[in-house]
């Protein structure tokens, strides 16, 4: 399985179509036609480049009884007894996608005197929730969890899981998809489901303004992580499901770790709750203009936030940072000023209610989001704008 | 005090596009650098190596190119650096990514602590990290904000839990994420630059990994295969206005006051 340099057609011209053609700089020349350790398989010199000069030649892989693995599974993050709001959010994708394939929609519960937490996922639709409760497990110990996780996927066998992509669900998912040698998608968009089970993950990749679908086609359980606020949580409906306690041994809690404390952060406004969001991004020519957006923000009720560059040069805390590796927000208003709309950004907030954006560059891909674009000088718009709403503030 | 840092280069900025009419990938200058996340990790070491002694080797995988990210690895006050590279690796996975790196490291000798990134800024999963630890047999912290304690036998860390902070003491070896601005990195030294060998960064081939199974790299190693890629979905109900400054703000204006922001 790979990719297969045919050097009966590559003389010098194929050979500079293909080096050029190739986005990761992956292919060389020098009398022979080289492919390094660059290549990530995007196979656009198969697709794009002269006929037959590369081809990818599949050897057609073992598969999995898919029939064996059952369910569209979520687990529930809870914290105190608490359900993690992305947790409900993740029960309404689950549904959505069990019904395509006629498929019970599951969720996997590990805690601490978590019986309120197995109602509230009842009432969220799931139609079986399986709890791993032990006073060992009100803390979140890796080693614990992730035996707690790994036995649920053995005996209970759900073709999907999804896991909300938090501090605790980023560190977790990995582990337990590493034993079980499952596929794992990160931080995905979008969510379907084939008829064959498959569920096809959307995410944008390869760090550039790209989406890429992806699929576990020959292994199960195939595994995603999602952000919080992507998807909508369902509304709560009169429970149906059923609560199956799961046993915990003494094997399942061994562990290298301890915890010494669990301190609960002070309480902040943070940007993924705030309603109207003023956010800036390299547009901004010195730190000092912060201010400026400031201004427009306090005008607006809004809470200030940002793109990762600033963060990176230390002009902002990383808690302000909208995107794929920040936070994802979905207010009713962000305006965003100076930023170009990278997808990393783009996947952190375009589904706000309203999009605004300002920039120079006409071509710049907020411009493909945003719902009113202003293509101007943010320093020619943003100061007057800031003076007429005070002035109308004292009229 | 055996401390290995795994490390990755990236692109310097979000450069690849997919051209919407030709579905060709565009790409657009290729100034790579070291993941700027790695750079505290990498820092955290240098300061345990300051109070523990020891050595620090940094690991990577990726083309021949990334040997210049292992280099300023070095260059900040790394002791040896190893770069994993083959095309069998090609088109890897997180699952794929990580069974390459614990084969590397099993190469590289014995260890007490692996440091990461939080995340790279090309991938983003935050994943490797885990599934390194996993693969390896060791347990693993993520979002590390502080190094409380460490001696020969355990280390003692604050982790972040997004609302909540945990503390919690690990037995060695473990492998910790270590999240951005848990210290300021320094910068790669002139001197150690100038004393630096060429030939310090060993390159590791898939034929100098033993044990390595083939089936388990790169594409076919895979279990999540790409099925294609996109241009993200553009917005079709959308206005954009051009003008003035003046003209632009007094439209802008009129539209939050219309959407009753103001």
């Amino acid at each position: 399985m790979g990719l297969v340099i045919h050097s009966e057609k590559i003389n010098e011209e194929s050979a500079r179509a293909l080096t050029e053609l190739c986005p990761f700089n992956a292919i060389s020349y020098d009398g022979a036609l080289h492919i390094s350790a660059a290549c990530k398989m995007c196979k656009m010199c198969v697709r794009k480049g002269p006929a037959g000069a590369i081809t990818f030649e599949e050897e057609a892989a073992p598969v999995c009884d898919k029939s064996a693995w059952r369910g569209v599974a979520v687990f529930a993050e809870q914290h105190g007894g608490r359900v993690h709001p992305v947790s409900l959010e993740l029960l309404g994708k689950a549904r959505e996608l069990a019904a395509k394939t006629n498929h019970p929609v599951l969720a996997l519960l590990i805690g601490f005197e978590t019986d309120g937490a197995a109602q509230e996922l009842l009432r969220y639709g799931a139609d079986e929730v399986y709890v791993y409760d032990s006073p060992a497990l009100k803390e979140f110990v890796i080693s614990p969890y992730a035996n707690a996780f790994t036995d649920f996927i053995e005996k209970i066998k759900p073709s999907s899981i999804l896991v909300g992509a938090t501090s605790l669900g980023r560190s977790l998912a990995p582990k337990v998809a590493a034993r079980v040698h499952a596929g794992l998608t990160a931080d995905c968009t979008m969510l379907e489901m084939k008829d064959n089970t498959d569920l096809v993950q959307i995410r944008p990749a390869f760090g550039g303004n790209i989406m890429a679908q992806i699929v576990t086609p020959n292994t199960r359980p195939q595994f995603c992580t999602v952000r919080y606020k992507i998807f909508s949580a369902p509304a709560p409906d009169q429970p149906h499901g059923t609560v199956t306690s799961m046993p915990v041994d003494e094997d399942m809690l061994a562990g290298r770790t301890t915890v010494i404390k669990t301190v609960k952060k002070p309480d902040e406004i943070d940007i993924s709750d705030a309603e109207v969001i003023v956010a800036v991004g390299r547009g901004l020519h010195a730190r000092e203009d912060i201010a400026l957006a400031q201004r427009l923000a306090d005008r607006l009720g809004a809470q200030l936030a940002c793109t990762r560059p600033l963060v990176e040069a230390g002009w902002f805390d990383a808690k302000k940072q909208i995107g794929l590796s920040g936070r994802t927000v979905k207010p009713k208003l962000i305006v965003a000023i100076g930023i170009s709309g990278a997808v990393q950004f783009a996947a952190g907030m375009r589904s706000s209610d309203m999009i605004v954006a300002i920039n120079q560059d006409k071509h710049a891909p907020i411009f493909d989001i945003a719902h009113y674009g202003f293509v101007g000088d943010l320093y020619d718009i943003i100061p007057r704008l800031i003076q007429k709403m005070e002035e109308k503030a004292h009229v | 005090m055996n401390i290995l840092v795994c490390v990755k280069q990236v692109p310097g900025t979000s450069q690849v596009e997919v051209d919407p009419v030709t579905g060709v990938l565009k790409r657009d200058g290729q100034n790579n650098k070291l993941n700027p996340y790695d750079l505290f990790a990498l820092e955290t070491a240098l300061r345990i190596r300051e109070e523990q002694g020891g050595e620090i080797k940094t690991v990577s995988m990726g083309p021949p190119q990334a040997t210049s990210s292992l280099l300023e690895t070095v260059y900040m006050g790394a002791d040896a650096a190893y770069l994993i590279s083959d095309r069998l690796f090609a088109g890897a996975d997180v699952h794929a990514t990580s069974y390459a790196i614990a084969s590397g490291i099993r190469r590289t000798g014995a260890f007490d602590l692996i440091l990461c990134g939080k995340q790279t800024t090309d991938g983003d999963t935050a994943q490797v990290g885990p599934e390194l630890a996993e693969m390896l047999g060791i347990e693993h912290a993520a979002n590390v904000l502080s190094i409380d304690a460490i001696d020969d036998k355990s280390v003692t860390v604050t982790m972040n839990l997004d609302n909540l902070i945990q503390t919690q003491t690990m037995l060695l070896p473990c492998l910790l994420t270590i999240e951005k601005d848990a210290c300021t990195p320094r910068l790669p030294s002139f001197k150690r630059k100038l004393e630096t060998a060429s030939d310090v960064v060993t390159v590791l081939t898939a034929a100098d990994l033993t044990g390595l199974d083939p089936a388990r790299c790169g594409l076919k190693g895979s279990p999540t295969q790409v099925e294609r890629i996109f241009p993200p979905e553009v917005n079709k109900n959308k206005e954009q206005f051009a003008g003035t400054g003046e003209q632009l703000s007094d439209t802008l204006f009129d539209l939050l006051q219309q959407k009753k922001f103001v």
